[in-house]
């Protein structure tokens, strides 16, 4: 496309009409353009999984919050500041030698906003939705994680207002790290279930 | 409704395909397209259960062909004509023909990060004591509703086992459609994938739902 033309021509079909459907709604006094950027920021530069992995790393360096995160992991989240959208009732559900936890939401796209944020795209599409719930292992393949055959896999589909954290096995060779070296560890998958933390280096 | 988000179990779509370092979004509409929903919900005039309705309730061939935002927008769009604030000339137009219905409030820039923060709680004060305790056994209900529901085809007269009792909650089948909150005790409900899908099933796998207490008898 050539750079003289009007910038309205570059958008693709569903882009101009997400843009007439916001115009419109605008003309209305329905909505503010200015709430928008401001919701698009909170998600971009203030809710995301680095809240979760503040969680998780307090979970595995503090007993008396891992204890209280699993009892009430609403009020434990919240007492670090992360509450709100699709976060208004949590449940951690923590991984054991013996057990993996896997997160799903067959029927549509629920997901612990207020600790990791937006979900990504595949957590949203067919495939995953699918597939979580019947070849977890399979899909697990996919993301490059080979569980032990002897640890069996608990998948939790998220058909009500819970929304699941999973908190991952603490990996081994990081005594010596403190909480925000430990948070450094903790990937938005391995909070979802489709990975693990990573190793320090 | 057995409708096309019904996805557990279902085969054919392929790969997860997870992609390497992505993007909160993927492009500018998409940022716009999460704006305009949210800030359309806060306008009071529909609950979540009436908007996930919407979404399952696009044609099957529409829904698989459609990201998630664009089913988002999609089921937006009849929300709004449904409720009153556009028409469908509007849409055809791309512009502002009517003055449409008057909302009971708007989302201004100042209060996003206080709205955000609070948050929607769906959970209900219920009366009624849980008809079912921990470690019982319960079957769901073999239905097939035409309206919302959050039991999945896939744990559909199925055998469980109770294994925690959750607060009330809003029940989703009544409030989509405009019959009330209804609220009932919730209870997370865990399967033997042999329970779920018998001949192959991966033994050390169980799968568990969360279940409102009309979708359980005792087994």
């Amino acid at each position: 496309m050539s750079a003289d033309h009007h910038h309205d021509n570059e958008l693709d079909p569903f882009a101009a009409r997400v843009r007439a459907l916001e115009t419109i709604l605008t003309r209305k006094g329905l909505i503010d353009p200015a709430a928008i950027d401001a919701i698009v920021e909170t998600y971009e530069t203030k809710v995301g999984p680095r809240n979760g992995a503040q969680v998780v790393a307090k979970a595995w360096t503090d007993a008396a919050f891992a204890d209280w995160l699993k009892r009430d992991a609403t009020a434990a989240i919240a007492s670090l500041g992360y509450t709100g959208r699709q976060g208004e009732h949590m449940q951690a559900v923590f991984n054991t030698p013996d057990t993996h936890n896997l997160v799903v939401c067959t029927l549509c796209s629920c997901y612990p906003w207020s600790v990791l944020g937006l979900p990504p795209v595949w957590y949203k599409a067919p495939p995953y939705r699918a597939r979580a719930v019947i070849d977890p292992r399979g899909v697990l393949a996919e993301f490059g994680l080979e569980l032990p055959a002897r640890q069996g896999i608990r998948v939790w589909d998220s058909t009500a207002e819970l929304r699941y954290l999973v908190v991952p096995l603490r990996p081994e060779g990081t005594e010596g790290l403190d909480e925000a070296g430990l948070a450094a560890l903790v990937t938005r998958d391995s909070m979802i279930g489709t990975g693990l933390p990573r190793l320090p280096a | 409704m057995n409708g096309p988000h019904d996805l557990g179990g279902q085969m054919g779509f392929g790969p997860v395909a997870p992609e390497r370092d992505e993007p909160v979004f993927h492009a500018e509409w998409e940022k716009r397209a999460l704006g305009v929903t949210l800030c359309s919900g806060a306008l009071g005039a529909w609950s979540i259960d009436e908007s996930r309705h919407m979404r399952e309730s696009l044609h099957p061939a529409d829904y698989y062909a459609s990201s998630y935002y664009q089913i988002w927008i999609k089921a937006l769009e009849r929300l709004l004509v449904r409720h009153g604030f556009v028409d469908e000339a509007e849409l055809r137009a791309g512009e502002a023909m009517s003055p449409g219905a008057v909302p009971k409030r708007v989302l201004r820039a100042a209060d996003v990060a206080a709205v955000l923060a609070r948050g929607g709680p769906c959970n209900r004060p219920v009366e009624a004591l849980p008809r079912f305790a921990p470690g019982d056994r319960v079957r769901t209900r073999n239905f097939h509703p035409t309206g919302h529901t959050r039991l999945p085809r896939y744990a559909r007269g199925k055998t469980g086992r109770v294994e925690a009792v959750r607060e009330g909650f809003v029940l989703p089948d009544t409030n989509a459609h405009g019959h009330g909150e209804q609220p009932e005790h919730v209870y997370t409900v865990v399967f033997d994938a042999g329970e779920i899908w018998g001949e192959g099933a991966d033994p050390s796998l169980t799968i568990s739902i969360d279940a409102w207490e009309r979708y359980l008898e005792p087994a």
